[in-house]
């Protein structure tokens, strides 16, 4: 039986990479958190992890032409971006909270620690598994 | 990778609030700077931020796609720097070296309590973007341990 990376490393990897795109996404809000006219914009990370598992699982469409795009490739590249709720836009228009912000992009590179963590106690269970000990 | 993007991003937070400090010095360093007309005296300046729009189209062609709700930015921007149009402070000072004909001194138009307030927001500012570098250097470090037992 071979070992497939995809099965062997399970949600992880993709968790991994939503983590990532996340922090990127956070990290843009509060760099622009005193940018008039700015709207915070989040990932919903259930339905992105969602997206990215059903698309995995081969639930994407057929090319049957080289001029079709690919709609897979496209949708897990990246997730949807969604703008945030604020609880009190500022005049100029910017609806960053700097502290709601913050506390998110923490517990978001926390949650990217768990996800590590797994991904890499997996790479060790195969490592195991590939020397026998 | 989408973590080195990161770093350019808090990077450029960073540049935008220590050009906003940078102004915030010059307007309290010349609040008292007098001139003996309106067309010299010195007006507050303030920076104007905008967002950087992320192309939704890399050089290879590849969408790097945010879907269609629309493009991400990719960190902030000084657009430049505009000159306050607030009324300047008209003195009477005769003695002034400075004063025009009719004894008034013109002095700039800067609130020092308002550049003030504004010193503190730009600091903050700066601080949260090196909080968010930190972080992603960690999360990057932590990356490359990868497969290491």
């Amino acid at each position: 039986m071979a070992i497939n990376f995809n099965n062997a490393l399970g949600v992880h990897e993709r968790a991994v990479n939503l983590r990532i795109q996340r922090a990127e996404v956070l990290a843009n809000n509060l760099a622009n958190a005193d940018t008039p006219g700015f709207k915070a914009r989040d990932i919903d990370f259930r339905a992105a992890l969602g997206a990215a598992e059903a698309t995995s699982q081969g639930l994407s469409m057929t090319r049957t032409n080289d001029g079709h795009i690919d709609t897979g490739a496209a949708m897990t590249e990246r997730a949807a971006l969604l703008y945030r709720n604020p609880h009190q836009p500022s005049l100029d228009g910017n609806t960053v909270d700097a502290q709601q912000e913050q506390a998110t992009f923490m517990r978001n590179s926390m949650d990217f620690q768990a996800s590590f963590q797994f991904l890499n106690s997996k790479f060790t269970g195969l490592t195991k598994a590939i020397t026998g000990q | 990778m989408s973590l080195g993007n990161i770093f350019d991003i808090a990077g450029s937070g960073m540049t935008a609030q220590s050009l906003r400090l940078n102004t915030t010095a010059s307007n309290i360093a010349n609040a008292e700077t007098a001139s003996s007309s309106t067309d010299e005296a010195y007006r507050a300046r303030k920076p104007v931020f905008s967002a950087i729009q992320q192309n939704m189209m890399n050089q290879d062609g590849f969408g790097s796609g945010w879907g269609p709700e629309g493009a991400a930015s990719a960190g902030v921007q000084v657009d430049g720097v505009v000159e306050s149009d607030a009324q300047l402070q008209m003195r009477y000072e005769p003695n002034h070296p400075a004063a025009n004909e009719d004894g008034y001194v013109y002095y700039p138009n800067v609130n020092v309590v308002e550049e003030m307030a504004d010193m503190m927001s730009s600091s903050r500012s700066f601080e949260m973007n090196v909080d968010v570098m930190n972080t992603a250097k960690s999360m990057m470090q932590r990356i490359l341990t990868l497969g290491q037992s």
